[in-house]
């Protein structure tokens, strides 16, 4: 039956993270940002709640709970109103899990699944290429067969946490189809580059891979190229997902801040020139959310959710753009100045319609 | 449980009334559109069916009873939200034919919420229209100048209504008047005029931008006399303004459905654009980086997200109505969304058709017209924005006018 009320068990998820967030990001989020690092406890913190373990099943270690698109989408709005680069980093591992739950042998994730049950491992997907006219769906990078191995040649940016991750999933073109190929950290022919400078999440850390004659075993490939279009369309619902928190904390710390600010001896709230951006920024974050929650609750129900996860990742990101320049325009110069977070949503949410595959629901 | 899936049973219902939009409505469009203030006769079909405004029936003991009402936090089946799919789908077809659905006018809406039962009686089979606005008195509706007072068994009415939505058809007006002026806004009340009363007298039909098959016009009150009994709700004024806010509240019901109204005929421009788009060998694939496509297939894809927007807003709206949530933040905010966004969607559709988009060969441009009335009726997007930033800003109507 349709709802468009979250469960009991969404709301609590909800509550905690809020909590989460004001007590430990709202107020670092800043100092996080201009030393472009996340102190590891503030990760530990949210992987303490097991969000990530919750789908692994009991015999790999994990609770064996259904995955759920829809919860998913909801942590990540939460985390991410606080701080996206954040929101990305802490539930790195929940990407490559779900990647294997959905596409991987049982041989595949009776060898992976354990590490990242005991939450001892970092995974992560090199999925962005540097280059003009990026596809997801048409990846420069090659993965060639050879002789019982797959030979991989290409170039991956805006991989997340890539210097720390044992195993990174790449996408890559092998033949006529998209692929998914596991490559262990170390193998010969991989070269992860430094910290990359970026416009924003810089409390994310992101590196360029290279891989040149980039030799991995055979048995590395996830399976089929229907695979790789399903966990596009969960990159995507959480891509949309990431766009709503951001934007919502744009919107919710102008709000306030018209509600204070008093020009003319009055709140600038009491201008309609003012009100009605934040009327619009309300209506428009609720929209994206809803957007969000519709293509999740099709994922949700096993469909295939294609167009409404491009459509709303599409939404999110001219949203994310328009919401967030709202934020600096409602507090004017003083929304230049980095003390204020609304300059940081900026720069972070120009990332919704330029990047894929950071997170997935 | 979240579930944003559409039900089954909206998913049918959409279905069917589709086809009767496609069969009916769509043929005659145009027709109606060139012949402003013809009856569509197509219509009489329709009577009885009640599409808007359809009065809620008293439960009788056992009924409507299924399992997802059992428990208190199960999401309740409700009249708002098939009432806003239904609606979608006969703008689909045309909106000017939609208001023109006999006996289903705004004042039947009002009546049916409000009437009793001697008065369901009388007015329960009238087709009723509704006057609010007067020359001077638009988004301001408190500020109303007509007057009703009390003469021994009879209301005596004086003043001008415009903008009364069905008045050549109707038989019957809901009009809005103060009994008091010196009590502001509590001192508004309704009355049922039938059209036959003396002093009443439909003065002339507009000739508007879009919607034409509906006809609007305006109404003088002289010395209109009306039996005691023909006011909806209490004749007694009431300290403060509770009794007009829950005026007020009746548009909290029916924004959603204008919204949906704009979606609908939105989603018009959107498929006749789909069609047109296939027809020439561009394919949809809902896949490519939105920087990797053509301008126009960019473009479209931003046009279904914006109706899929409007649409889900409106249906949050409705559904909390039926789940007895109060909802004057959201269907406000359905309405901002889908008015402005219908304006915008049906204007972006006529110009990526170019020529096809100009001519009045095609429906597009009419879609362009009829549709910039949502952004107006039942609270312009400004009054919404208004609306919204004050429950938002948690500010009174004093401190942000």
């Amino acid at each position: 039956m349709i709802s468009f009320t979250p469960s009991e068990e969404q709301i609590v998820m909800k509550e905690t993270l809020e909590k989460l967030v004001q007590s430990l990001i709202k107020d670092n989020a800043h100092d996080m940002d201009e030393k472009r690092e996340i102190p590891g406890e503030f990760i530990e913190k949210f992987r303490e709640l097991g969000t990530a373990q919750s789908p692994i099943p009991e015999e790999h270690g994990g609770y064996g709970l259904p995955s759920s698109p829809l919860m998913n989408a909801i942590i990540l709005e939460e985390l991410a109103a606080g701080d996206m680069g954040y929101a990305i980093a802490s539930t790195l591992p929940s990407l490559f899990i779900t990647a294997l739950l959905d596409l991987g042998s049982d041989a595949q994730k009776a060898k992976y699944l354990p590490a990242f049950a005991a939450g001892e491992c970092e995974g992560t997907l090199a999925i962005n290429e540097p280059r003009f006219r990026f596809d997801a769906m048409m990846p420069a990078t090659t993965a060639e067969a050879k002789g019982g191995s797959f030979v991989i040649n290409g170039t991956k940016c805006y991989v997340p946490l890539a210097g720390k991750a044992k195993h990174i999933l790449v996408a890559a073109r092998s033949g006529n189809e998209n692929g998914l190929f596991i490559v262990d950290a170390g193998t010969a022919g991989m070269a992860v580059g430094e910290k990359e400078k970026n416009l924003g999440l810089n409390t994310l850390e992101t590196n360029t891979v290279h891989f040149t004659e980039c030799k991995i075993p055979e048995e590395n490939k996830l399976t089929g190229a229907d695979g790789y279009d399903r966990l596009l369309q969960k990159t995507r619902v959480a891509m949309a997902a990431l766009g709503t928190g951001v934007s919502r904390a744009s919107y919710e710390y102008a709000r306030n801040y018209a509600k204070e600010r008093v020009q003319f001896g009055e709140p600038i709230a009491s201008r309609q020139a003012v009100a009605f951006m934040i009327a619009e920024m309300a209506y428009e974050v609720d929209a994206m959310r809803l957007m969000t929650w519709k293509a999740a609750s099709s994922l949700e129900a096993g469909r295939d959710a294609k167009r409404e996860a491009y459509l709303a990742k599409l939404y999110t990101g001219e949203m994310a753009m328009k919401i967030t320049d709202y934020g600096v325009q409602v507090l004017g110069g003083h929304g230049y100045i980095r003390e204020h977070p609304v300059e940081r949503y900026y720069r972070n949410g120009r990332g919704i319609s330029c990047l894929e595959g950071l997170a997935a629901v | 449980m979240l579930n944003l899936e559409t039900p089954d049973y909206i998913a049918n219902l959409r279905n069917g009334i589709n086809n009767l939009a496609k069969s009916v409505l769509r043929p005659v469009a145009r027709k109606y559109d060139e012949e402003e203030h013809a009856y569509p006769k197509e219509l009489d079909m329709f009577r009885g069916m009640q599409i808007l405004g359809k009065p809620k029936k008293k439960k009788k003991e056992g009924e409507e009873k299924s399992a997802a009402d059992s428990g208190p936090a199960k999401p309740k089946k409700g009249i708002n939200l098939s009432t806003v799919a239904v609606i979608e789908e006969m703008c689909w077809g045309d909106a000017g034919l939609l208001l023109s659905i006999p006996n289903a006018g705004l004042g039947n809406a009002a009546i049916a919420a409000v009437a009793t039962d001697e008065q369901m009686e009388r007015f329960g089979n009238m087709w009723a229209a509704m006057a609010i606005t007067e020359p001077g008195s638009g988004s301001d509706s408190g500020s109303i100048g007509t007057t009703a007072i009390l003469e021994g068994d009879e209301w005596v009415l004086n003043g001008e209504k415009i903008f009364v939505t069905c008045a050549d058809r109707c038989d019957c007006v809901v009009v809005w008047a103060t009994v008091d002026k010196k009590a502001g806004k509590s001192g508004i009340k309704s009355f049922v005029v039938e059209k036959d009363r003396p002093g009443f007298k439909l003065e002339h039909l507009e000739h508007k931008l879009g919607i034409r098959a509906s006809d609007t016009g305006t109404f003088v009150l002289d010395n209109c006399r009306i039996p005691k009994n023909n006011i909806l709700g209490s004749a007694e004024v009431k300290q403060g303004t509770e009794g007009f806010k829950g005026v007020m509240k009746t548009f909290d019901n029916t924004r959603p459905m204008v919204a949906s109204m704009a979606t609908g005929i939105a989603r018009a421009a959107v498929d006749f654009m789909r069609e047109k788009i296939l027809e020439n060998g561009i394919t949809l694939d809902y896949s490519a980086n939105p920087n990797n496509i053509s301008a126009i297939e960019k473009e479209f894809y931003l046009m279904e997200a914006h109706l899929e927007a409007m649409r889900l807003l409106t249906w949050r709206a409705a559904w909390m109505a039926d789940n007895e949530q109060f909802n004057n933040t959201e269907a406000s905010m359905s309405k901002a969304k889908a008015g402005r966004y219908g304006t915008l969607i049906t204007q972006k559709a006529c110009e990526l058709l170019g020529p096809l988009g100009f001519t009045r060969d095609e429906l597009a441009e009419k879609w362009m017209r009829d549709s910039k009335i949502m952004d107006i009726f039942e609270g312009t997007g400004q009054i919404q924005h208004l609306i919204v930033a004050r429950n938002v800003l948690e500010m009174s109507s004093k401190e942000l006018k």
